[in-house]
């Protein structure tokens, strides 16, 4: 177990920047997640730290220990790739048993026939085996042990890469989308599983994904990454409701943020199409920002009274919730999304309604996508009064 | 869709094939025929495919006994395996570097690796006769193995079939502590055996068959690979006695008749994967 320090990281292909500065400390113990779009670079990050790949600059210390001069076999990490990546000649127990073959057994002993002859080495073998066999039955592939992967689901090819990841005990785990090779159904149940096997083995996890909902549910702290940078990193509470930039708020979340231009006015509120929102926004008048506001904030209400007015455009009945799909204004914006418990109400399309934001503050976003902080009017008028 | 005009398709196909086959045949099987028959009946007026009196045991003991056949079996063994042994020693880690790591100029080795392989053995055979009369391994086995060591085709077969291999099997055996020659022989050399197979059968044939080179470099006797064997043997059987010349013809070349047929099917799906020939 070992914090990972990422400092300064940038690493260029050619002429194209693919990390610029990229600055990550990741707690010992921690399940950290990097997530992003595709191409932002996160496999090239991981990489990086596996020393798989050279930084152009920058350095990564692992337990307080500069490893930029290390081969990958000397970090003592280990991976787990997309494509499980196992050994196809060897069967399950074998592949298992590689990183430790090739640590502990010393280069004659691992001749094939004539390396179980010499010195000691049965002894080590035997060690090895024993510990490939703890391994398989904690990840319940011990009666897989015999087969060759070609002749494994994808869950259980799945199953042996964690298991040769597991089996020597490394400072960390590293992970590239090891779970977007499986059915919808074995993600999500796999998900939890490596949720409670970094529970259960307290070791530092690096985990890579674009899925936004794995990184939500599994990690102890998010890293969002877009165009090569570090954006936000935070615990998933943070980052879903309390984003610092507008790419972050609209890449977390499912379904996605709304999001819709606004003026700043004179006394701070906002305009809006053509209605005015009451809060106070920390912006100059007249400058545009981007109101933002996530489908359970909202509430339907009666259009007279609430911000904003608009016809129903959709309707997503997914049992628990329903999400309505509002277009508000005749502008060629996607339509509003509020998130409503069913409550007998049938939504008619084309039905005028209102949305209402008055039950919790919008989020405001500047011209450069930052975060601009914003109060309520009601508070200003307290101040002021 | 009706079924005549396939069918009559499928027989013109097949008589066309067949008539092929047994033109390519007929050499061998004039060769079989005439390795059964008694020196009388190799020279008649008219075609005869199996002799009236079998000379078998005659010719082929004869093939056997006249020269040294089985040693120039065993010359041909020795030969063909160390070429092709010292080819996989090159061939690998080369195919490796040129399919899977990242160092300036590889593309520009590629392409000498390609032109290389636009250059006929037989326009190079004089200045490697010089270089090794220079160095005085002329007559040995050396002269017969030595040239054939760095397989340039080897290299394109293997580097093609290296460039099928995913990227993370490789790092992940990086991950695992393998050295990079150990990712060579533990890692490569294990998913590449079609593509090897096949690249191995290729250079077994071309050098259990060749004649060109060996007649160049080989004088002794006990140097002859089977070709240049068979040959002798005329020679010294005073070019007439065909019976036995064909007989241990037909030995030299059964080896090779049989791995085919054995690796028949690693053979058909080596070249299929490969894409080539
Ligand atoms: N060897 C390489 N040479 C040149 N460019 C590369 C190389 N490897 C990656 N890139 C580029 O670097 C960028 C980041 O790649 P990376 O694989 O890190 O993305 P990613 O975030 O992992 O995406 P994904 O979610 O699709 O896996 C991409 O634009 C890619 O084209
Ligand atoms: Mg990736």
């Amino acid at each position: 177990m070992a914090g990972i320090d990422i400092d300064g990281i940038t690493k260029n292909f050619g002429r194209t920047e693919v990390l610029r500065r990229v600055d990550l400390d990741i707690r010992a113990g921690e399940f950290m997640t990097l997530v992003g779009p595709s191409g932002c670079g996160k496999s090239t990050l991981l990489r990086i730290v596996a020393g798989l790949e050279l930084q152009s600059s920058g350095s990564v210390r692992i337990a307080d220990t500069p490893v930029d001069s290390l081969r990958p076999r000397d970090r003592d990490l280990a991976m787990v790739f997309q494509s499980y990546a196992l050994y196809p000649h060897l069967t399950v127990g074998e592949n298992i048993a590689v990183p430790l073959r090739m640590r502990q057994l010393k280069g004659h002993q691992r001749w094939p026939y004539l390396g179980a002859l010499m010195p000691g080495a049965r002894d080590i073998e035997r060690a090895i085996a024993a510990e490939v066999g703890s391994v398989a039955d904690m990840l319940d592939i011990g009666h897989l042990l015999a087969r060759k992967p070609g002749q494994l689901s994808g869950g259980q090819r799945q199953r042996v890469a964690l298991g040769r990841a597991m089996v020597r005990h490394p400072k960390a785990f590293l992970m590239d989308e090891p779970l977007s090779n499986l059915d919808a159904k074995l993600r999500v149940h796999m998900r939890a599983e490596i949720a409670q096997l970094h529970r259960r083995l307290g070791t530092t996890f690096i985990y890579v994904t674009h899925d936004q909902s794995e990184a939500m549910t599994m990690s102890d702290r998010i890293a969002v990454m877009m165009d090569g940078a570090i954006l936000q990193v935070a615990a998933p509470d943070t980052v879903y409701n309390d984003p610092t930039d507008i790419r972050v708020a609209e890449f977390i979340g499912s379904p996605k943020i709304n999001v819709l231009p606004a003026m700043v006015r004179a006394d701070g509120s906002l305009a809006v199409e053509d209605s005015i929102i009451a809060v106070e926004a920390g912006a100059a008048p007249g400058e545009p920002v981007t109101l933002a506001f996530r489908p359970e904030h909202a509430l339907l209400a009666d259009p007279e009274q609430a911000a904003l007015r608009g016809r129903i455009a959709h309707v997503e009945n997914l049992g628990s919730d329903i999400l309505v799909h509002v277009r508000v204004g005749e502008s060629g914006q996607p339509p509003l999304v509020v998130r409503t418990a069913p409550n007998g109400h049938r939504h008619e399309i084309g039905e005028k309604t209102g949305i209402d934001l008055s039950s919790r503050l919008p989020l405001l976003f500047g011209r450069d996508g930052k975060r601009i902080g914003v109060a309520s009017a009601r508070q200003r008028e307290a101040a002021h009064g | 869709m009706s079924a005549r005009p396939t069918l009559g398709f499928a027989i013109l196909r097949h008589v066309l094939l067949l008539a092929g086959a047994a033109f390519m045949l007929a050499p061998f099987v004039w060769m079989l025929s005439t390795s059964l028959k008694p020196s009388t009946e190799i020279f008649l007026d008219h075609i005869r495919l199996w002799p009236d009196q079998l000379a078998v045991v005659e010719n082929y003991t004869a093939a056997f006994t006249k020269a040294p056949l089985l040693w120039f079996l065993l010359n041909g063994v020795i030969v063909t395996i160390s070429i092709f042994a010292l080819q996989v020693l090159v061939a690998l880690p080369c195919a490796y570097a040129l399919s899977k790591l990242r160092f300036k100029g590889k593309q520009a080795l590629f392409a000498v690796v390609l032109l290389c392989l636009l250059i006929p053995p037989h326009a190079i055979s004089v200045p490697l006769f010089l270089l090794f009369h220079q160095i005085g391994i002329l007559d040995s086995y050396a002269a017969l193995v030595v040239p054939f060591t760095i397989s340039v085709f080897g290299i394109f077969l293997m580097r093609q079939f290296f460039m099928t291999v995913p990227d993370d099997l490789i790092d992940a055996a990086r991950m695992d502590g393998i050295s990079e020659f150990g990712i060579v022989w533990r890692v490569m050399l294990p998913t590449a055996v079609p593509a090897l197979t096949a690249f191995g059968i290729f250079s077994v044939v071309a050098h259990w068959n060749d004649y060109f080179w060996p007649l160049i470099v080989i004088n002794s006797e006990h140097l002859l690979t089977p070709p240049l064997g068979v040959a002798a043997f005329r020679n010294q059987e005073a070019g007439t006695d065909f019976g036995p010349l064909m007989a241990a013809a037909t030995i030299v070349i059964a080896p090779l008749v049989i791995a085919f047929l054995m690796a028949q099917r690693r053979f058909i799906e080596g070249i299929a994967l490969t894409g080539m020939k």
